[in-house]
């Protein structure tokens, strides 16, 4: 006679949530999870509430009517009878014009600066560090008003360029720097392909697209001769046809004219004309955030061991190919990270635009809109959601790039 | 078997939202002081002097309103807004009332949900240029830089003027007043714009004041007056008359100097409905009977007010014009105390 008992029967009890270590944790992630949401239901019905008792409501409709103002830096078409929508695009292509052209040059101040305060040369490495000290510890709101202030403050204002006494003149009788903005000749073609003007730059494009596929098909074609046969084909002179040819023939063919800025009525009429308040706002960006980049890149190259300096050294390497070769390379895997955080900083310090009356997405949508149409909630809504979206997919792709040069673990 | 039952009260509080708001009457007397929405800095209107104290033309309202509810003039604290946060300020309560030359327009009243207690000033929106710039019209500033104070109807306005008279500008944006005045005196914009009332108030700021002109153009209707929250009607009630008496004292020739006396009684019975002595005017707006008189008190009626931080005798020299009384051609015309 076999006497078999059943295995214990896992009878669950209520008192295991918290007696048990298997379902502790999961009682109190819970536990945690329901009160968030209860304080997050709590907020949103107490707006609504009180929203409703103001006899308030929140509509996007507003979006549809005329913004009626005026903005001064338009990247596409817009009139004071576009709609309040098309003035919230127009601010966040300026937002996302400034953050782009800061981020680049941020990052050029940075790693030139960051290398430089490495240097043996004691004055050099000095200068750097006032540079950083000095940028990285006075808000950039101060920095801003100092640099746009100074802009208007120094340079001309268009009315001295005229007369026979005018105090200032024009570079080269084509640039034009005033305090309102600088005023540089605009290309334009004299007898395009397309009616419209975009059709030719986007010919342009495509002919520089092709350019560089070509110049790495030859970079291919010299690194595999290379592998082959040790010797690598001379292939400066095929680079530039590459790139050069095609463009100076489309240049010709298209008819490539400059259109000269010229003093007419009270401001420069024709050109391109660079705004203050943009110059201000990207140069404080740059110089300021540069600074904390320039830290980076010093922390990332202090990073890379000694010794391999050293060794590269000793295969007979030029100190500055030492630098490009070896060390930047490993550094960046220290420097990018912090790096993510500075570009988004970046685009969130651009908010700072109105100060230098600069439209950015703070000052048409945050700004004029919400006072105008009362909306503070929509509108503050709607900036919070772009600044999110802007972030987001800025650290995507520099994660991306983080994950291509990171150390590759096999 | 021991069986251990841990009870978790949740208690679930659901806390009604926003305890149904009390009397802003009852909120200004329960704190002792009135929070009144001045502007951040515009000489004549809302500033403050070499004292720290704060002087002007908007602030003579907020004092008024305080000695008629607190019965002392001192009570106020004064909260400079910008263009752009005056509503949202008032609208959430941090403010009682807004007095910061704000326009009465239909969309702010209507949509915005607030009530405009009245007019204590009636303006325009001009243009200010440099003299040597030699424009003597506003219709030739085809191709302008112009400074303008965002978030106000200013920006509006010169939207709609240069469109209907199909000429082409460019804007720049600042903040607020002294920023503008900057960016204009360097001349990074050719004209400045804002209400009449202000350019006259920001060129008495000026080094040279003679070198700068105001355009003859006046291309927007900016009545100017203090605003409060709409739904509480009593509150509203308060602000409106005691603006009302403000002008009616004057109309009716009661000043800083003689309301003592007259408030004894007089023989004009309106007179003596305003000051409490006949009547029960101030028992009905839920004050006592001297509210009006104290009000008065404080720095006199409108056009003492209006002559002390405004008028020609001061650096921003401004003419009463349309701000006369209606007995002298202009609109200010307060209903009767009855």
């Amino acid at each position: 006679m076999s006497t078999l008992t059943d295995p214990p029967k896992d009878n669950f009890r209520l008192s295991m949530l918290f007696n048990d270590t298997r379902y502790r944790s999961l009682t109190f992630q819970a536990i945690a999870a329901i009160l968030v949401a209860l304080s997050i239901f709590y907020l949103g019905s107490n707006l609504l509430t009180n929203l409703e008792e103001a006899g308030l409501n929140i509509s996007f409709a507003f979006f549809q009517n005329p913004a009626g103002y005026d903005i001064n830096q338009r990247l596409v078409e817009y009139s004071s009878q576009s709609s309040h929508g098309r003035a919230a695009l127009v601010g966040a292509l300026n937002t996302l014009l400034v953050a782009f052209l800061a981020c680049i040059t941020a990052t050029i101040f940075g790693v030139v600066a960051g290398v430089l305060r490495l240097s043996k040369n004691w004055l050099i490495s000095k200068l750097m560090a006032v540079y950083v000290e000095i940028f990285r510890n006075i808000p950039v709101l101060i920095w801003i008003i100092i640099i746009f202030t100074i802009m208007t403050a120094v340079m001309p204002a268009p009315r001295a360029f005229r007369g026979d006494d005018a105090t200032a003149s024009m570079l080269l009788d084509m640039f034009a720097f005033t305090n309102r903005g600088v005023y540089i000749p605009m290309p334009y073609f004299e007898h395009g392909l397309f009616a419209s003007a975009q059709g030719n730059w986007l010919l342009v494009i495509a002919g520089l697209i092709g350019s560089f596929f070509g110049a790495r098909a030859i970079n291919r074609w010299a690194a595999a001769k290379q592998e082959a046969t040790g010797e690598r084909p001379k292939t400066l002179l095929p680079l530039l046809a590459v790139w050069f040819v095609p463009l100076i023939v489309l240049m010709f063919v298209l008819g490539l004219a400059w259109e000269l800025p010229a003093l007419k009525g009270f401001n420069f009429k024709g050109g391109i004309k660079v705004g203050g308040p943009l110059i201000a706002l990207w140069f404080a960006l740059s110089i300021y955030t540069g600074a904390f980049i320039a830290e980076n890149v010093r922390a990332g190259i202090q990073a890379v061991s000694k010794g391999q300096t050293e060794a590269a050294a000793a295969l007979g390497l030029r100190p500055s190919r030492v630098m490009n070769l070896v060390v930047l390379p490993q550094a960046l895997r220290v420097i990018i990270p912090p790096l993510i955080s500075h570009y988004l900083n970046i685009t969130k310090n651009s908010s700072l635009a109105i100060v230098v009356g600069y439209a950015d997405i703070t000052a048409t949508l945050g700004g004029i809109t919400l006072n105008q149409t009362g909306r503070a909630i929509e509108c503050v809504l709607l900036l919070m959601a772009f600044y999110l979206t802007v972030s987001l997919v800025t650290s995507l792709v520099m994660n991306f790039y983080n994950a291509s040069v990171k150390l590759k673990e096999r | 078997m021991k069986k251990s039952y841990i009870l978790g009260a949740l208690t679930v509080a659901t806390l009604s939202a926003g305890a149904a708001a009390a009397g802003t009457l009852d909120d200004v007397k329960a704190r002792d002081k009135l929070q009144c929405g001045v502007n951040t800095g515009l000489v004549g209107f809302a500033s403050p002097d070499a004292n720290g104290e704060w002087q002007g033309f908007d602030v003579a309202v907020c004092r008024a309103i305080a000695a008629a509810v607190l019965g002392d003039s001192s009570k106020v604290e004064f909260i400079s807004t910008t263009g752009k946060t005056r509503f949202t300020a008032l609208a959430s309560g941090e403010i009682d009332v807004l007095a910061r030359n704000t326009t009465w327009t239909f969309s702010r009243d209507v949509d915005l949900k607030f009530e405009f207690t009245g007019v204590n000033y009636y303006d325009g929106q001009g243009f200010m240029v440099p003299k040597d710039l030699g424009v003597s019209s506003a219709k030739e500033l085809d191709g302008a830089t112009v400074c303008i104070q965002t978030g106000t109807t200013t920006e509006l306005n010169l939207a709609d003027f240069f469109r209907a008279n199909n000429i082409s500008y460019e804007p720049v944006p600042i903040e607020t007043d002294s920023e503008a005045q900057q960016q204009y005196l360097a001349g990074a914009c050719d004209t400045y714009t804002t209400d009449a009332s202000g350019l006259a108030a920001t060129r008495a700021t000026f080094d040279d004041p003679g070198a700068h002109v105001v355009l003859p153009e006046i291309v927007s209707k900016e009545p100017l007056g203090p605003l409060v929250r709409h739904g509480d009607a009593e509150w509203g009630d308060i602000v409106r008359w005691t603006l009302n008496a403000l002008i009616a004292a004057e109309e009716l020739g009661v000043t800083s100097a003689n309301v003592a006396e007259l408030s004894s009684g007089t023989g004009n019975p309106e007179i003596n409905r305003l000051l409490g002595t006949e009547g029960t005017l101030g028992e009905m707006l839920g004050l006592d009977a001297e509210w009006a008189k104290r009000a008065i008190m404080v720095s006199g009626n409108y056009g003492e007010i209006f002559a002390k931080n405004i008028g020609v005798d001061t650096p921003v020299g401004l003419a009463r014009g349309l701000n006369a009384q209606w007995t002298e051609g202009g609109l200010l015309y307060a209903p009767p105390f009855r």
